[in-house]
């Protein structure tokens, strides 16, 4: 009897963490990966005065549902492709590179707070008190898979977009890192969930005005913080457009120059997950910007406050107001993504020694003054 | 002599990108508006909607044999544009014309004549030689077929392609 | 839990042997970095998760990363086939033998206590770690913290001197 229970307790503290992850990674992240795709095609073509994939629905019928068969059936294909390994590679680290870039973009999920609680359940995989440092830490294996990718080639363009691509990173993870700092001393908390809590709560970063960080509310020390956060929210996105090699900054890729960089010798599903991983990077990133600069999953002007008075202030969390937290996460990470997409449309690719210009003189330079500037804000103004 | 193009002094605004950035993004945020709000229409959904009737008179599409008032074969298979042909896609066996023919005075016709569509590059040159005015080119552009047997043309498709042409046509009209 | 520390240890040690064993020296700091992770991994079944993190932040993600990038670089084959440096190895095998002897000799001595640790309640010491070290790091390790401060910017001022000057004779010759 008692061993039984203990089982029982054991199994589902197991089991609701594999709920989350299979719910979170192959309901949530994939998907949303495929669709980005479909996303980015559809976008840039109304971008530039065209249709995109607008055909593919239901296979055998008419129905197209505006194109939304799409992904699935550029999945089938990549699939059915002949998988080519090219005789003067790296087997082993050629086979391995791939699969090292989708890794780490998916594993970054698991601190994410992509929801207040459903059922009383926190909606995070892994709730960390090292948040940021996690994902930093992850994302900064990531480098891996390219730098592998691009020495396993074997091959003159590849090798250029692997080196291009780890400086590159290396670089951009200063002013990342850095940029943070400002955001994590206005919290003092390196948890994101308590995060976008106290975010929920008092105003988000970029959006003080309800609760105690509105100015009328004596949130005088947001207020004055406030310009400092955007400064770190401006370096630390376009930081972010470099450490996920989108465009401006896709210089490791560059199909003009280095026809299309490290992943020129791959081909079939080997490809896609380059590819892929590229896409779920950019999803995790914009989650982080989210989270800590817009409010993670919370409702604006304290509404979330509202709505649980309205029912009553219960001990956990309303179900329907879970649905809501979640989905305005979505919905946000989804805005991001869309402005990923059409600044991809919009800018051309800079110059590779403009790119590290950029980001060790004036980034660099501004995220480590930003920092001072933070800390001394926060010195006058908090008693 | 080398041209010294000089570099254009930059004001602060546009040292720091962001004021052009920003532009940029108005305009590419302007064109997606003007095609959500379907104030703009550029591409055509090809198969459901056919430029057709804008073709122009002087289109050039498959080339076809055709007939003239009486139903007779205007071809007397000269063979000039089987010469002529650049890919030599045409192929002509010619026959005589049996006696007590009512056209026997004409002499000569095709026994078979076939434009290979997969090796025609529709550039009309047998349309310019013909002396008899027997081959045109259509406006028919969609030659598809699932076999290269299909995509061979015989007479008999070639005829139902052209049809009955009557009177002599002015080739050297400006529009041809 | 002890199932994960043996799993992990497992891992490190491995690919530590791997780092030795290997000619390739991409595969050589492939398995260090996979060595690294091992690591982080058990530094984070000890609940050190700030040490952990930083384990992977700063050395697989950044020292590894730059020796991968230089190693890249080299002539692999060349590499490869270079003869074995026998006597660095001897050194090296003798080190090894003097390290685990005297290991074996002080956990020889070692008796293993009988006391319960004590259980810490929720946002004690362990839920803290990364203040807990920052507390430690920015007060009584000050100077310390300084100190190495200063060695860092030593070493970067002298490499920025150093390629400086190697630059300056570059141009020279030419």
């Amino acid at each position: 009897m008692m061993t039984s229970s203990l089982a029982i307790i054991e199994l589902s503290a197991l089991l609701v963490p594999a709920i989350k992850i299979v719910a979170l990674v192959f309901a949530v992240i994939l998907p949303m990966v495929a669709y980005s795709v479909w996303a980015e095609r559809r976008v840039s073509a109304i971008i530039q005065d065209r249709v995109g994939p607008n055909r593919v629905g239901i296979p055998f019928t008419k129905i197209g549902l505006a194109g939304l068969g799409q992904p699935i059936s550029d999945g089938v294909k990549f699939l059915l492709k002949e998988d080519f390994t090219p005789g003067h590679v790296n087997k082993l680290y050629f086979w391995l590179a791939p699969a090292l870039t989708m890794v780490p973009a998916i594993l970054t999920c698991a601190v994410l707070p992509f929801g207040s609680e459903l059922f009383g359940e926190k909606m995070v995989i892994a709730d960390l008190n090292v948040g940021p440092l996690f994902i930093f830490a992850i994302a900064s294996l990531s480098v891996y898979g390219i730098v592998l990718a691009g020495w396993a080639s074997n091959s003159k363009y590849p090798f250029l977009g692997g080196i291009r691509s780890t400086s590159q990173m290396i670089s951009y993870e200063i002013s990342l890192g850095l940029s943070l700092v400002p955001v994590l001393l206005i919290f003092g908390e390196l948890n994101l969930s308590e995060i976008v809590e106290e975010q929920s709560k008092n105003g988000w970063l970029l959006l003080p005005l309800w609760g105690e960080g509105a100015i009328w509310n004596g949130g005088w020390d947001r207020f004055f913080l406030f310009f400092p956060a955007l400064l770190a929210f401006i370096i630390f996105t376009t930081s972010i457009f470099a450490e996920t090699n989108r465009l401006p900054f896709d210089l490791p890729e560059c199909e003009t120059e280095l026809v299309a960089g490290y992943h020129t010798e791959y081909s079939s599903m080997k490809f896609a997950l380059f590819f892929l991983g590229e896409y779920a990077a950019m999803i995790i990133g914009s989650g982080l910007i989210v989270t800590l600069f817009l409010g993670g999953w919370s409702l604006p002007f304290g509404w979330d406050a509202a709505l649980m008075s309205m029912a009553g202030n219960p001990e956990q969390v309303p179900w329907w107001l879970g649905v809501i937290h979640i989905s305005t996460f979505l919905a946000k990470v989804i805005a991001f993504i869309l402005f990923f997409i059409w600044v991809r449309w919009t800018l051309p690719r800079f110059r590779y020694d403009q790119l590290m210009k950029l980001g060790w003189v004036v980034f660099f330079e501004l995220a480590l003054l930003n920092i001072f500037i933070t800390a001394g804000i926060i010195i006058l103004t908090r008693p | 002599m080398p041209i010294v193009v000089k570099r254009p002094r930059l004001t602060l605004a546009e040292k720091c990108y962001f004021p052009a950035l920003l532009k940029g993004l108005r305009i590419t945020l302007g064109h997606a508006i003007r095609i959500l709000r379907r104030k703009k229409k550029v591409t055509m959904q090809y198969p459901e909607v056919k430029w057709d009737d804008n073709l122009p008179e002087h289109y050039r599409g498959a080339p076809a044999l055709v007939t003239d008032e009486q139903d007779r074969e205007r071809c007397v298979s000269c063979q000039l544009c089987e010469f002529i042909c650049p890919p030599r896609a045409i192929t002509i066996v010619p026959e005589e014309i049996p006696p007590g023919d009512e056209w026997q005075k004409v002499e000569k016709r095709p026994e078979s004549f076939e434009i290979d569509m997969i090796r025609c590059i529709y550039c009309g040159m047998c349309e310019e030689v013909c002396p008899e005015q027997a081959i045109f080119l259509r406006k028919d552009y969609a030659i598809t077929g699932l076999s290269r047997e299909e995509m061979i043309h015989d007479k008999e498709r070639l005829y139902e392609i052209g049809g009955k042409r009557e009177g002599l046509v002015n080739k050297w009209n400006e529009l041809k | 839990m002890s199932v994960l520390f043996y799993i992990f240890s497992a891992v490190m040690l491995v690919f530590g042997l791997m780092v030795v064993l290997n000619r390739n020296p991409v595969s050589s700091a492939l398995s260090l970095v996979v060595s690294f992770l091992g690591l982080a991994a058990l530094f984070i079944t000890l609940n050190a998760y700030f040490i952990g993190v930083i384990q992977v932040l700063v050395y697989t993600g950044a020292v590894m990363v730059l020796f991968i990038f230089i190693i890249m670089l080299l002539d692999i084959k060349k590499e490869q086939r270079r003869d074995l440096n026998y006597v660095a190895m001897g050194g090296g095998i003798i080190v090894v033998l003097a390290l685990i002897s005297q290991l074996a000799i002080l956990l020889g001595d070692f008796v293993p206590g009988n006391q319960q640790l004590a259980t810490l309640p929720e946002g004690s010491a362990v839920h803290q770690d990364v203040k807990l070290v920052g507390e430690a790091v920015f007060t009584d390790f000050n100077f310390h913290l300084q100190l190495l401060g200063i060695l860092l910017l030593v070493a970067t001022v002298g490499v920025v001197v150093l390629s400086r000057r190697q630059g300056r004779a570059d141009r020279s010759q030419q």
